[in-house]
């Protein structure tokens, strides 16, 4: 499987997603990860939508509040080596690594945390991974991998991309 | 680049037409062809963009953060196009003829905005959507998915026939003479690909309108508007339509003119075919900034235009097709999903609902039956949403949706009796939000977003508009809720700021050595009368003022109108003058380190202005000669503007002319270059030191802004020597051409001054 999304949910509803557009451009201009960061966008008007984007040639990172929560979602775009695991793996560290930049950046003023308990995995490509319980079960040996100890459901709609939520 | 890309032809071999996926094969196979260098790259930029394909802001690789202009290192070095790297995000635009959609169509939507995009999929003002962030290695697959639901984006860009649009309420509508519906449906296939459309110099845009007086279709700013109209004939009602040619907006706005008061409806499709031969024959080919229809009718006047469509309709061959459909156009009428009935309220009352519906909701003519428009904020919609809207079409409506130029989408056939229950859903996933339609309905381009050509941030200030406005929009009063405000990023119009209420554009300024974001507003356009009239420019105000300027008039406006007068009618009344001293306060900048924040665009964090461009200590004092001749010379157009709206044609014309001369003058002197004698010596000066060098160039139009100049100086001179005098058409373009050259003359002395500084 390949393009995997990963959510990591905030703690609160009510951070100042907007600072966001700032320390966003200012990753670009110190190249604080390293991808080839391209731009940013802001989306804050489209309720429960994208929030405020960084776009990546290898992915696009998030802050936004799709199905209706704020969470930071990295979704990969180009295509990696490996295994599944790996690439799943690829994607939490990228999560992780951009949530303690977040949390940590000044702009915020302490008011974005993200909940390390909760996150939400989903296939951003339905042909590789349809959405079915087949796919969740193909799955499972990955979200293990990089989920010790965690439980996971297959959750959201038929149409929707295939979601997992690990809690 | 998706990895599912190759397995995807297959799995939708059996669900595309052949045709349709033998031509996307073809494509696919260029794109590997120009992965491997052997395409040239301004052949495989045309075909890729007559599919759709286009480039997006930042695709040279280059991008300013804020500090330095950047270098984006991608994994290729290859290109998809003339100064275009292959890795760099792309667009994609889709066609949606007349913006019909189904459930199944908007579900592929959402799932291409997931998968290759953002997340959003964009409305834009001509009924399209739009993706952005888009791999040019993932188009191929997406086009296949659009095919296998019936949706193609070819000729969706490039020198073709573009989306035709029509009015989202056609066949619902309580005042057009009949559906257009099928007219459109039947144009858009028989021109699509056709090869009369091959040989264009420039896009040609068709619009449909069912009748004369609303805006729906914004038909006289089209390159072929269609009226319906019904007539007697033999004592017969007979279906035909008034025929309007050589609309646009662009750089120069140009009112479409009249082909024909009468078309019948076995003539509209060959004569389309015949104004196409004779726009391919007749539009300009080598210099893209006048091959647009207008030009051609300007040249040749509309007389010899409609004789030339006349000639060549007698010489086609003919089609079965131009009348085959018309078998059919009653059949095609649709049909709801449930029977009428009428809304019954019980309970508590819930404001937000009795809002959301006296904005929204449309009384169609069949009784029982509304319209409901889907306001989406800037034209965007999640994959989610679009999701939620297909199941609402499929249990409410026939899967009777519409996309409009206003960014919304409508449901048409509504029973009213389920207005309660469709909110409820609808606010179920931020879809219920009011004033579609209203001043808080602000329409935008691209803009700096994504588009290449943007000068300042379009949609960064929408939003902002948007988010002001709507806090206190249902305290505001009728008359300044019933505005519209269009934005666009740049003078090339893609948010039809001219046929706004309140229009603005972006531009902008060198103030105090640093370069400040602006927008020109533009006032008293006409949204209604299909596009009936476009507004003029009266002053750049800074980006940051923008909305301080909308408070400004909006007031003055309530204050000073007439029992009933509408906005337009109210800036005819007072005059360009008046209007421009009311908001003349505003057009200062505060110095960069009183307000820094004038220096940043909306929506962004980066300075606006290159950082390479020194600042002294004394910056903030200095203003270089050249900034208080350039002003002079706005206000000298802003004169002719005057002496226009007063009949003054010749004193109009004459003051047009002289802004731009003296424009060119003041670059002139300021680089200490002569000017020579008289107007005839800054000509020729101008021409060898500016245009020739291609120091007054814009990256878009090219030397387009000089050649105003330099067509405009003979003209006038053969005038002044007994030649034939402007007339108020053509002083009108002048003005307007003037306000260009201006424009340019700023951005190439802040470009220049900004070179000498490094
Ligand atoms: S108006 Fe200008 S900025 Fe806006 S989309 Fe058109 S070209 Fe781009």
């Amino acid at each position: 499987m390949q393009h995997f999304k990963v959510k990591l949910f905030a703690t609160a509803q009510d951070a100042p997603v907007h600072e966001a557009i700032a320390v966003f451009h200012r990753w670009i201009q110190e190249s604080a990860l390293d991808e080839t960061l391209i731009d940013v966008a802001d989306y804050l008007h489209v309720p429960q939508g994208p929030g405020i984007i960084l776009v990546a040639h290898e992915g696009i990172y998030s802050l936004d509040t799709e199905n209706g929560r704020l969470g930071l979602t990295y979704t990969r775009r180009t295509a990696l080596d490996g295994t599944d695991e790996e690439r799943l793996r690829q994607a939490v560290e990228a999560v992780r690594r951009v949530a303690e930049l977040l949390e940590s950046s000044p702009e915020f003023h302490g008011k974005l945390a993200f909940d390390r308990g909760q996150w939400e995995v989903a296939v951003n490509d339905r042909l590789l991974a349809p959405n079915t319980p087949e796919t969740f079960e193909k799955l499972q040996p990955a979200l293990a991998g990089v989920f010790p100890g965690k439980q996971f459901a297959h959750t959201g709609e038929r149409r929707q991309l295939l979601r997992v939520a690990v809690s | 680049m998706k990895a599912s890309n190759p397995q995807w032809r297959d799995v939708l071999a059996s669900r595309i037409a052949p045709h349709l996926a033998a031509e996307i094969d073809r494509f696919d196979n260029e794109a590997a062809l120009k992965k491997q260098g052997k395409l040239e790259d301004k052949v495989f930029a045309e075909t890729r963009l007559r599919r759709g394909a286009y480039g997006q802001r930042y695709d040279n690789g280059q991008r300013y953060d804020g500090k330095v202009a950047r270098t984006l290192t991608y994994p290729s070095a290859n290109t998809k196009g003339p100064h275009t790297l292959w890795d760099a995000p792309g667009m994609q635009r889709i066609k949606i003829p007349y913006g019909g959609l189904n459930a199944e169509q908007m579900e592929v939507l959402a799932e291409l905005a997931e998968e290759y995009s953002d997340g959003i999929a964009h409305v834009t003002t001509r009924q399209d959507f739009q993706l952005h962030f888009i791999h040019i290695e993932d188009t191929p697959t997406i086009m296949r998915r659009l095919a296998a639901v019936g949706i193609t984006t070819r000729e969706a860009c490039g020198n073709t026939v573009r989306n035709v649009t029509g009015c989202p309420i056609a066949g619902v509508c309580r005042t057009e003479s009949f559906d257009v519906t099928p007219y459109a449906h039947a144009l858009t296939h028989f021109l699509l690909g056709h090869p009369d459309c091959q040989d264009f110099g420039r896009k040609f845009k068709i619009s449909f309108s069912g009748c004369r007086d609303e805006a729906c279709a914004l038909a006289h700013m089209h390159d072929l508007g269609a009226l319906a109209v019904i007539k007697e004939v033999n004592g017969q009602p007979k279906r035909g339509f008034e025929v309007l040619v050589g609309g646009g907006l662009g750089t120069v706005p140009q009112q479409a003119k009249l082909l024909t008061e009468f078309l019948p409806e076995e003539e509209l499709l060959p004569t389309a075919q015949a104004i196409c031969r004779v726009f391919a024959r007749l539009g300009e080919k080598k210099n893209r900034n006048t091959a647009r229809l207008k030009f051609v009718i300007q040249k040749i006047g509309i007389e010899e235009f409609r004789r030339l469509v006349a000639e060549e309709r007698t010489v086609l061959a003919q089609d079965e097709r131009w009348t085959a459909f018309l078998a059919n156009v009653d059949g095609a009428a649709e049909q709801a999903a449930k029977p009428s009935a009428l809304l019954q309220i019980t309970g508590a009352h819930d404001i937000g609902f009795e809002r959301w519906r006296s904005t929204n909701v449309y009384a169609q003519r069949q009784a029982g039956y509304v319209t409901v428009t889907v306001s989406l904020p800037l034209g965007d919609i999640t994959a989610n949403q679009l999701r939620k809207l297909a199941d609402i079409a499929r249990s409410y409506v026939r899967e009777t949706v519409r996309t409009t130029v206003e960014q919304n989408m409508v449901l048409r056939w509504v029973s009213e009796a389920d207005l309660p229950a469709l909110y409820a859903e609808l606010a179920s996933v931020g879809l219920s939000e009011a004033g579609a339609g209203t001043v808080v309905d602000v329409v935008a381009c691209p803009g700096t977003d994504t588009c290449k050509l943007g000068i300042s941030s379009s949609r960064g200030l929408a939003g902002e508009l948007r988010s002001r406005l709507g806090a206190k929009q249902w305290e505001l009063d009728e008359a300044i809720r019933g505005l519209h405000i269009k934005v666009s990023g740049c003078f090339n119009s893609c948010g039809q700021h001219h046929v706004a209420d309140l229009g603005f554009y972006g531009v902008s300024r060198n103030k105090n050595g640093y370069t400040v974001p602006h927008f020109q507003v533009v006032l008293g356009g006409q949204w209604e009368r299909n596009a009936g009239s476009y507004g003029l420019a009266i002053g750049a105000v800074p980006s940051k003022r923008v909305p301080d300027t909308v408070e400004r008039i909006a007031e003055r406006y309530l204050s000073e109108r007439t029992p009933g007068e509408s906005f337009h009618a109210y800036i005819g009344r007072i005059g360009k003058a008046k209007a421009k001293l009311m908001i003349e306060d505003l057009m200062t900048v505060p110095p960069h380190d009183v307000d820094p924040s004038f220096y940043v665009d909306w929506a962004d964090a980066r300075e606006y202005t290159t950082g390479d461009i020194g600042v002294g200590e004394c910056a903030g004092e200095v203003v270089s000669p050249i900034e208080f001749q350039l002003t002079a010379c706005e206000r000298e157009v802003f004169e002719a503007q005057l002496a226009l709206e007063a009949n003054e044609i010749a004193r109009a014309s004459t003051l047009a002319y002289e802004a731009m001369m003296h424009a060119a003058a003041a670059l002139l002197s300021w680089r200490v270059l002569p000017l020579g004698d008289g107007p005839d010596g800054i000509a020729a000066n101008f021409k060898t030191q500016f245009i020739d060098t291609e120091l007054f160039w814009d990256p878009f139009a090219g030397g387009k802004f000089g050649q105003y100049y330099l067509a405009a100086h003979e003209r006038h001179m053969a005038w002044k020597a007994g030649g034939a005098g402007p007339d108020q058409d053509a002083t009108r373009r002048l003005i307007e051409e003037s306000q260009l050259v201006i424009e340019a003359a700023h951005s190439c002395y802040a470009k220049l001054a900004s070179q000498k500084a490094a």
